[in-house]
């Protein structure tokens, strides 16, 4: 028996890697829907190209009186105008009834939370019922399991797109306006997601994470976070990395609750330390990517409005990223 | 082939760049066989097989390097490099890794 050779099943095996595709495995019911849509659509589009292709191979060797008959007024009436316009107003009464409540406003005590782009990061903004400012985050968002989360999505400077391929489809964040969008998860776990609009230079890097909680753990978390001011740093580095975090300029841009940081530029920090990455979704949180962020985040993304801070000696970078992994 | 004196038995390169990927060497090093992330912060590891001596004083053999990419402060308490959240196992295919990668 032959087989393929070592290049091809080498590209097939790329081509299936990560397989199946995230928009084909919605994990709630708002992208359930969209990939509901999508397969009809699929599976209609697969209709019409084998119509397409009998009325071809008629055309081409069919006996004379099939051919006349497709050639006749009534066949181009009946299946060049009547079926489409039935088929598609039909599908786009489907598709907007379908779609309708992906966009659907908070009504009563519903979880709601907002979104803002930035150049190239995202603004998060726990919100309580009445849409007042709870906590303030930034790149990630926890979300409780199997209840309907309503985003609001804003932007601060240019036009990106928030996009949870596993949670909903692609919304965009418009300077001006509120946009409104729903995700839900009906499992723990963590989903990710990418600006999907091209923003400028490090639009590429633009990631995020949703981190979705059981009910009660989600709960503990923002009740944890409301509370202002119960930083407590350990250790005579976190300390003098906590001084060094004011007197370097870090709080020019960056904010940290409970502390006299309170620069609203960059990302919030008060939390930057149970974060699942950093950089917006693209490098995993540890010590070692904390200190080469801090020191020189333009070779990792470049064009981001951090400098480089290589200026720093050593035990500095050490420890601020000391004292920034002590932000819980 | 890697030289005899870069011989690491029982690691596996493979794993070792999907290691060093995960937990994000790259936004200090440039890494062979990597094009992004590729930091600066610290030196390139290309051709690290190539290199006499890791942080100009440790000669670099396996085990010193499996020990180094694990937790480099206990070998050079002064250097930036913070011990990484990674086992024994993980920093032997690292080194596996940085080896190879050098083709020498």
């Amino acid at each position: 028996m032959i087989s393929p050779p070592i290049f091809m099943r080498r590209a097939v095996a790329e081509a299936l890697s990560g397989w199946p595709p995230p928009v084909f495995d919605p994990a709630g019911p708002y992208a359930g829907s969209i990939t509901t849509l999508a397969w009809v659509l699929m599976a209609m589009g697969a209709a019409v190209l084998l119509i397409v292709l009998a009325a071809l191979w008629i055309a081409l060797f069919g006996g004379k009186r099939l051919r006349e008959r497709l050639g006749g007024t009534w066949a181009i009436w009946l299946g060049g105008i009547a079926f489409p316009v039935v088929v598609l107003t039909l599908l786009l009464i489907y598709g907007l009834t379908l779609t309708r409540h992906l966009s659907e406003p908070a009504k009563g005590d519903e979880v709601r939370m907002r979104i803002t782009g930035e150049m190239w990061w995202w603004r998060v903004t726990y919100l309580d019922a009445e849409g007042r400012a709870q906590s303030l985050d930034a790149n990630e968002l926890h979300i409780p399991v199997g209840r309907p989360v309503v985003l609001e999505l804003e932007s601060s400077d240019v036009i990106h797109s928030f996009w949870i391929p596993r949670l909903s489809g692609k919304l965009d964040m418009i300077p001006g306006r509120r946009n409104v969008m729903r995700i839900q998860a009906d499992e723990p776990g963590v989903f990710s997601g990418q600006c999907a609009e091209y923003c400028g230079g490090p639009h590429a890097l633009m990631g995020f994470l949703v981190i979705a909680h059981p009910e009660r753990e989600f709960e503990a978390l923002m009740r944890a976070r409301s509370l202002i001011g119960r930083q407590s740093v350990a250790g005579d580095e976190a300390e003098r990395g906590r001084s060094l975090f004011r007197t370097a300029g870090c709080a020019a841009c960056h904010r940290v609750a409970g502390t006299d940081a309170n620069g609203m530029a960059g990302p919030d920090l008060t939390h930057v330390g149970s974060r699942h990455s950093l950089g917006a979704g693209i490098l995993p949180n540890n010590r070692g990517t904390m200190i080469g962020w801090i020191g020189d985040s333009q070779s990792i993304k470049p064009g981001n409005r951090m400098p480089p801070y290589s200026i720093l000696p050593a035990k500095d970078l050490r420890a601020l990223a000391i004292y920034l992994e002590t932000l819980k | 082939m890697p030289q005899q004196r870069h011989h690491m038995p029982q690691a596996s390169e493979e794993r070792g760049r999907q290691i060093a990927m995960e937990v994000g060497c790259g936004s200090c090093h440039q890494l062979p066989g990597v094009a992004w992330p590729a930091g600066r912060l610290g030196p390139s590891l290309v051709d690290f097989a190539g290199q006499g001596m890791i942080v100009g004083r440790l000669p670099n053999t396996p085990d010193v390097l499996a020990s180094f990419v694990r937790d480099a402060p206990s070998l050079s308490p002064d250097t930036l490099m913070p011990a990484m959240p990674i086992d024994q196992q993980d920093a032997r295919d690292i080194a596996a890794y940085l080896y190879a990668s050098s083709g020498g």
